[in-house]
């Protein structure tokens, strides 16, 4: 009995303890996170352009409706989005393993190349942004420079309807690219050693080791590091928005750019916070996907 | 032929099947190699041209940006930079994001640090999983409330707009990376020094706090840097006299006819001081970046 009571008085200390360690984040967390959920989420059922002179008008589901039934506007945008990332993230896992291959063990400038990696991913985006803007420049960039040295017909790229989307797709495996390659470096040095050496030992070579022992053992790190690229890839905003803004027409326009607009472009407030609920509902189910996969087909090795 | 006898202490005459296929073997070493490490170069290029060609674009005139002959030849010139901080007031917006990212900073550490101790030790694990979610969820969600909020209580285009902003960046952040450190670090340290008389506020700050630098360092490094890269945020709720770098410079293009030299200039010194952290601390970066990957 008295073991109990002072076990629950324990149980009831440590909660107060470290309720004073959390507190302050809580509150922050409250204001800042929490708060402005529920706020977005209420302002979806309503019409406001945010004028302090006319409150918010309730319209009940009517945002949803117009957004999923009646804007294809959005329709594309989210078409555009799926596309995007989709295209980005693809190139990216199959270049960063191929990277990763290719810098995992010794070399000289080992160090060197590991440093220079890093650089695309914690350049300021709007910076770099600038820079791949100068080069795509029809007239006076880099690219159409040495399309045409070399025999090629100049392209308009960014300023093309068809050749936008897949340069905004290029500048974001620049910069990303080496995330995938710091993932999967991570899970490579992580590999058991054992079954390699009993492979080669059996005779199998570099072809059936790679298809055989690390992609399958790599397999759980792949689905985490495409996690992660994908709610980054499909929330992408500082470079399209600065590089195009969704032009040329509505050709770059992906939910988040589209959001924006209507947001502080439009203020269609009401309209806007329908959107994101709708976005966060695709990210989340997409996140959800990719852990029910980790959860079925990615055992680790040594589990 | 005295030196191939030398060269082979076994005193072989003629090389034997096994040096031969030794020697072939080791010239496709040699090839592949040579491959590889042309690959690695390639892949260096491709890392590091839109940095160079930024760089070298911020020493060029208009003129010789604009003509296509001189892509490498010309006479470089200071004057882009020049007119970036005299001009355009760059040293005003450089103090400010320098303001923000070092504040929000610090208050995510001040936040979070105890924070990720009591998820680790005390079982708060719901309140992790809430700051996740604002990784999860996009930016935008929070930017609508919060322009309202802060228009409403009159800290819209204040400093203190921005740091709140860049936190919701940085906290989660820290608290996730710190989390593994503090759960890593031995139990019985602490509850040595609980048993010693001293507090558990004690045994913070003297034992798992100063165990715990490497990830403090990592994490502040990371906030700073994110926040310092903050577009986002600052686009909505900076002012005329607050705005950050990035949005200064996203301004330059606003115009009908870019000054590329100049926009070259002002994109150069926002990058340079992120370039020269990641150099320094280059090991802190990569644990800091795959911090929250591992956890999976």
């Amino acid at each position: 009995m008295l073991r109990l009571g002072q076990r629950s008085l324990q149980t009831r200390n440590r909660f107060s303890i470290g309720l004073l360690f959390t507190l302050p984040s809580i509150v922050f967390v409250l204001l800042m996170i929490v708060y402005p959920i529920f706020y977005t989420f209420t302002l979806s059922f309503h019409e406001w352009s945010g004028s302090a002179r006319r409150d918010p008008e309730y319209v009940g589901t009517s945002n949803y409706d117009t957004l999923l039934n009646n804007d294809p506007r959005f329709e594309d945008a989210v078409m555009r989005t799926f596309e995007f990332t989709f295209k980005a993230v693809a190139i990216e896992l199959i270049l960063g393993l191929a990277i990763a291959l290719l810098i995992n063990g010794e070399f000289l400038g080992r160090g060197l190349v590991r440093v220079l990696i890093l650089l695309p991913m914690v350049a300021t985006p709007v910076a770099i942004s600038m820079a791949w803007l100068l080069m795509f420049e029809p007239t006076v960039g880099l690219f159409n420079e040495v399309l045409t040295s070399i025999g090629f017909a100049p392209r308009l790229w960014l300023g093309s309807q068809d050749e936008a989307l897949g340069s905004l797709i290029l500048v974001d495996i620049w910069q990303w690219t080496p995330m995938m390659v710091l993932l999967l470096l991570t899970g490579l040095t992580t590999l058991p050693e054992e079954p390699f050496e009993a492979a080669r030992v059996d005779g199998a070579n570099a072809g059936q080791r790679f298809f055989y022992l690390t992609l399958p053992l790599l397999f759980p790190t792949m689905v985490t590091a495409v996690l992660l690229r994908t709610i980054d890839a499909l929330k992408t905003f500082d470079t399209i928005y600065t590089m195009t803004r969704g032009g040329p027409g509505y050709a770059t326009e992906t939910i988040n750019i589209y959001g924006y607009v209507q947001s502080f472009e439009y203020f269609s407030l009401g309209k806007a916070s329908s959107l994101l609920v709708i976005f966060f509902a695709i990210v989340l189910g997409i996140s959800l996907v990719f852990t029910q996969i980790r959860k079925q087909w990615g055992i680790p090795y040594n589990d | 032929m005295t030196n191939t006898t030398l060269q082979r202490p076994l005193n072989n005459t003629h090389p034997t099947t096994n040096q031969i296929r030794l020697r072939r073997f080791s010239w496709r070493q040699t090839a592949f190699v040579s491959a590889r490490y042309l690959a690695i170069l390639l892949v260096v290029i491709l890392l590091i041209f839109p940095f160079v060609w930024m760089l070298l674009s911020s020493f060029k005139n208009q003129i010789d940006i604009t003509t296509s002959d001189n892509l490498l030849s010309f006479t470089p010139t200071l004057r882009n930079y020049q007119n970036v901080f005299e001009q355009h007031n760059y040293l005003q917006y450089l103090l400010n994001s320098f303001i923000v990212a070092a504040v929000s900073t610090q208050l995510s550490l001040i936040l979070g640090l105890p924070a990720a101790y009591g998820i680790a030790r005390f079982r708060f694990g719901w309140l992790g999983i809430v700051l996740l979610t604002a990784r999860i969820i996009p930016g935008i969600t929070f930017l609508i409330p919060w322009y309202i909020v802060f228009g409403k209580i009159g800290l819209l285009g204040t400093y203190w707009a921005l740091i709140l902003s860049h936190m919701l960046v940085g906290l989660p952040f820290i608290v996730w990376i710190m989390i593994p450190f503090f759960e890593s670090l031995p139990r019985e340290l602490e509850e040595a020094a609980l048993i010693d008389g001293s507090s558990v506020f004690k045994a913070f700050f003297h034992i798992a706090l100063p165990l715990s630098v490497p990830g403090m360092i990592a994490s502040g490094i990371i906030s700073f840097i994110f926040s310092w890269n903050n577009f986002m945020f600052s686009l909505v709720l900076a002012g005329d006299d607050t705005r950050t770098l990035p949005i200064a410079i996203f301004n330059f293009i606003s115009y009908s006819s870019v000054d590329w030299g100049g926009l070259m200039a002002a994109a150069v010194v926002i990058t340079v001081p992120v370039l020269i952290i990641t150099l320094f601390v280059q090991r802190y970066i990569v644990d800091g970046l795959t911090a929250g990957a591992t956890k999976g």
